[in-house]
């Protein structure tokens, strides 16, 4: 099963009056077909850049490095703007979290999405109206035919980001990249949501990159999951590994941060992660992680590689064994 | 310890939405009908999903909007007895995003010291002490006195919000949606302050919020709103652990735990969202109800008493409920 | 929902504080004074203003002649660089027609200019931000009330009734300066009136609300400052717009009386000598521009350095 989409070593650098901004460094990780990764980390720890960056959709400012940047096989990596342009809406989709601005408000539902085929394919304009319809009425929107003909803003957030799904679907992409596409939706509305997306990756065997902050979402959907901190992967696993066994301190600070109805006692204080995001300007060494980390040790300035846990696939990047991140584990969280 | 600090009776909000040129105005019931009553000393959870008018009772409460119809109660008396000052010294909210909370034209210093100027604080020679024993209570270094928001960070916004609303000493503190903006590593921050600083100053807290694994774990009561009403309400570990309004569990199902061998949840909840400028008739729940009953969509349920507090449903009130539920 | 990520600019970088919590990010006046420092268009153009303000409040220091002072003998010398007989360095920018020097005119001239563009400026700024913000404050009726205002007076031919007005009541500075601070506050209301709209509804405000805040306070405690960035902006274009204005005024004759030197009156005199002695008109001419150009770039700066997301 080849990969759909390979990443190695992607790096952005933006350089700014203070010096030069390295918001992603060195991220590897590469994704099936059928299968979910979910990039998972806090706010500036770069997953978002890194979603732009496979996209080539960076500031103009932003220098974009890697070893290597394929999708289905195809260098994407030097690709110039009217090769991805192609490829962008076509055989790899985005969907955005703000559901209330990606959708143009100027035109109906119809035009949109008629127009996401009709950009690369050569199709009659009823082929592309069809196939609306059909996608419409795939992601749960009733009496599609009729909808065609609403504005965005006469849809609620949750049926506008169906809509967005439908679109990213028109062209049949192999690979769908999800930037917190559920973060401003209801809760009840979130389920479904992630619901229809798990199934339309079944059906159509596409990979699908998932992007978010929320480990409840991460846990529930990814397959594999690639934990991010300070421009920086410090976990890689499948989702049963890095949930019932994380290794790397941050990702243990981050699972003990989160109530738990039923496992957190109420009125206890939760975990907490001291300090903040260290500055990611300049020549940066060592664990980006050491000074809020309550096991740094000297050792951990100088760079710090990856080392695997007790399976193969389960990679972390700490200069801790797997056995003393276990224990550290289950003082803090009794099982 | 206890006693009723506020008291909301059958309080209603209606606005009036145009409906095009020429064509006069829609009522928005954006709260239809909510009774509730506030303990000191407890945590009350108000959850819902938007539009279910959880933010505007909480304006009512704070005074800021005028209910429409019934009447709200602060320590007995109507809110409309207390002037703007004293309804101030007593109920004070957070709000949700920590950028948009605070004037980015003033100093941190400036921002806490506003309440003490407000209220004609006497002694104005101790205000920047005060202010300063504030910061270090809700954990922000002294010497951000002079700084500005836009260098802090959204934890640190947070913590300005929190010390602004607590250096009056209020007995009620409305905490809409106060972590929802905020990573997952300074959530934990602001919500164990919040706990310690309610243990420490004595507070009561509303806690609005849509996530439900954060209210669990905080509230020692929880309401849950739908469309305006509040469909059921019961201290925190009856309510979770047996909800009893569909809605409820729905909500409940919907949680996402980070548990890997669990995958996404089917609430059976149905595509359709109400829009609360035509909501449905009868139960306005009926039409996303997976056990809806034929005269859910004609007759609206009334409050009906449970062990744990009480819940607006058929299928609690009367027989054909009851036997439905058994089956 | 994560706070809003910014991809290149500044704001990745000044949310990335050092690890103790440390800030690095500076205030906001040292960031402003950085922004102006860079900003080409706000130096220029304020460094003209600036010149021009300190020309007009040294008149009587710089001007060599009385500006006023008529001497047939020497009328229509042309200015230094013509390749003439009669220029002179007596009079460097020439004579007019009624022989009075061109330099000390334009000198005494640029406090006209100003002192109407200034005036007529507060006026309808005052006016026009009153009528905005609490428009923009109080919505509903009030809002309604202030809309039709607002209409009423785009309605109003600016210059016809400009005219109109001076040819009743008579023309002074004075009746000019008001005249015209009556008729262009619009544009300060309609910015004013959603700029505030646009603050009224943030959170801090509903803090400020529930803190007890009174209205007026709240309005000029915590309103006004975070709009005044889009009055500045406003405030230079009118004073530009009325500069023009009074310019256009007296040139039709209903503006500033002669002997007194406005700008605009002198085009106006040197109008018939224009295929003869182009100067009369292209001097005054050429330091209108040259005003009008230094407000308007050092509005569009003040502009851009308060808001720089507006920058393209």
């Amino acid at each position: 099963m080849s990969d759909i989409l390979e990443v190695a070593s992607l790096a952005v650098d933006i350089p700014l009056a203070a010096g030069v901004l390295h918001p992603v460094q060195g991220v590897s990780f590469s994704i099936g077909r059928g299968e979910t990764l979910c990039l998972v980390g806090e706010s500036g720890c770069g997953k978002s850049l890194t979603a732009l960056a496979i996209m080539d959709l960076l500031p103009r400012t932003a220098i974009r490095t890697a070893d290597t940047l394929t999708l289905n096989g195809e260098d994407i990596l030097n690709a110039g703007e009217g090769r991805m342009s192609d490829l962008r809406g076509n055989a790899m989709a985005m969907i955005f979290q703000e559901p209330m601005t990606s959708l143009n408000p100027a035109y109906t539902i119809g035009n949109q999405l008629e127009e996401a085929l009709l950009r690369h394919r050569r199709v009659s304009r009823r082929d592309a109206r069809d196939r609306a319809v059909m996608l419409l009425e795939k992601v749960g929107i009733t009496a599609a035919a009729s909808r065609l003909r609403q504005y965005p803003h006469q849809l609620s957030g949750g049926l506008r980001q169906r809509v967005m799904i439908a679109m990213s679907l028109m062209c049949g992409p192999a690979l769908i990249i999800a930037d917190e596409p559920t973060t401003a939706l209801d809760v009840t509305i979130q389920a479904q949501i992630l619901l229809l997306l798990a199934e339309l990756q079944k059906e159509f065997h596409m990979g699908l990159l998932l992007i978010t902050h929320d480990l409840g979402v991460v846990a529930r959907v990814a397959d594999r999951v690639v934990v991010m901190y300070a421009g920086q992967i410090v976990e890689t696993g499948t989702a049963e590994q890095v949930f019932a066994a994380p290794r790397h301190p941050y990702t243990q600070g981050l699972l003990e941060c989160i109530p738990i109805p039923g496992k957190t006692r109420r009125g206890a204080n939760l975990g907490a992660i001291p300090g903040m995001v260290p500055t990611l300007i300049g020549d940066i060494q060592g664990c980006r992680f050491r000074e809020r980390c309550t096991f740094a040790m000297p050792a951990c300035a100088a760079d710090v590689s990856f080392r695997p846990a007790e399976a193969r696939d389960h990679v972390y990047r700490c200069l801790l064994t797997p056995a003393e991140c276990a224990d550290n584990f289950h003082r803090k969280v009794p099982a | 310890m206890s006693g009723l600090i506020v008291e909301i009776r059958d309080v209603h909000q209606t606005f009036r939405i145009s409906a095009g040129t020429f064509r006069g105005t829609r009522p928005l019931r954006a709260v239809n009908g909510v009774s509730l009553a506030i303990e000191q000393g407890e945590v009350l959870g108000l959850v819902g999903e938007s539009g279910c008018g959880k933010t505007t009772l909480a304006r009512m409460m704070l005074g800021l909007l005028e209910p429409t119809a019934g009447s709200i109660l602060v320590k007995g008396r109507p809110i409309q007895e207390f002037d703007r000052l004293e309804i101030a010294r007593l109920l004070q909210p957070i709000f949700q995003d920590p950028y948009s909370s605070l004037n980015p034209r003033k100093s941190v210093g400036a921002i806490i010291t506003l309440p003490l100027r407000v209220q004609n604080d006497p002694r104005p020679e101790t205000w920047r002490q005060r202010v300063e024993e504030i910061m270090t209570l809700v954990g922000l270094q002294r010497r951000l006195y002079n700084s500005y928001p836009n260098q802090l960070s959204g934890g640190q916004r947070q913590r300005v919000a929190i010390a602004r609303a607590l250096i009056n000493r209020p007995q009620v503190v409305i905490c809409d949606e106060p972590t929802s903006a905020l990573d997952v590593s300074v959530q934990s921050q602001i919500l164990n302050l919040l706990q310690d600083l309610r243990r420490e100053l004595g507070l009561t807290y509303v806690l609005i919020s849509h996530n439900l694994a954060v209210v669990e774990h905080m509230a020692t009561r929880v309401a849950v709103m739908y469309l305006g009403r509040i469909v059921e309400a019961a201290d925190t570990d009856s309510l979770f652990k047996s909800p009893r309004h569909p809605y409820t569990q729905a909500l409940l199902q919907s949680v996402l735990t980070p548990d890997p061998l669990l995958g996404v949840p089917d609430a059976q909840l149905g595509a359709a969202y109400p829009n609360p400028l035509e909501p449905p008739s009868g139960c306005t729940f009926h039409p996303r109800c997976p056990h809806a009953m034929p005269h859910c969509s004609a007759v609206p349920p009334r409050s009906v008493p449970t062990a744990a507090g009480h819940v607006e449903c058929h299928l609690h009130d009367d027989a054909q409920g009851r036997q439905r539920l058994a089956s | 929902m994560a706070p809003p990520q910014d991809a290149a600019t500044e704001g990745i970088v000044v949310r990335a504080a050092l690890a103790d919590g440390a800030i690095i990010e500076p205030t906001p006046a040292t960031l402003l004074r950085r922004r102006v420092l860079g900003h080409a268009g706000l130096l220029v153009g304020g460094g003209v203003l600036v010149l021009i303000v300190l020309v007009a409040l040294l008149a009587p220091w710089l001007a060599p002649h009385d500006p006023l002072d008529q001497e047939l003998a020497r009328k229509l010398i042309p200015p230094i660089w013509h390749d003439s007989a009669k220029a002179t360095w007596t009079h460097p920018l020439g004579t007019d027609g009624f022989g009075r020097d061109y330099l000390s005119r334009l000198i005494y001239g640029a406090r006209i200019s100003l002192l109407i563009g200034v005036a007529a400026m507060l006026i309808s700024g005052v006016i026009g931000t009153a009528l905005g913000v609490t428009a923009g404050y109080f919505g509903g009726r009030v809002d309604m009330v202030v809309n039709f205002i607002i209409t009423s007076r785009l309605s109003l031919p600016v210059v016809l009734v400009a005219l109109a007005v001076v040819s009743l009541v008579g023309n002074s500075l004075w009746i000019v300066i008001c005249v015209l601070g009556l008729l262009i506050w619009d544009r300060f209301a309609v910015v004013m009136r959603s700029s505030t709209q646009q603050v009224r509804n943030l959170d801090y405000v509903a803090a400020a609300q529930a803190l007890g805040c009174s209205k007026a306070r709240i309005i000029i405690a915590e309103i006004m400052p975070n709009v005044a960035n889009n009055l500045i902006v406003v405030a230079t274009l009118e004073m530009a717009h009325a500069i023009l204005l009074e310019a256009a005024l007296s040139f039709l004759g209903l503006g500033v009386q002669p002997p007194q030197p406005s700008w605009g009156l002198m085009v106006a005199e040197g109008k018939g000598y224009m295929f003869f002695d182009p100067w009369l008109v292209g001097i005054p001419g050429a330091a209108l521009f040259a005003l009008v150009l230094a407000i308007n770039l050092m509005g569009d700066g003040v502009r851009d350095v308060t808001a720089p997301e507006r920058r393209n």
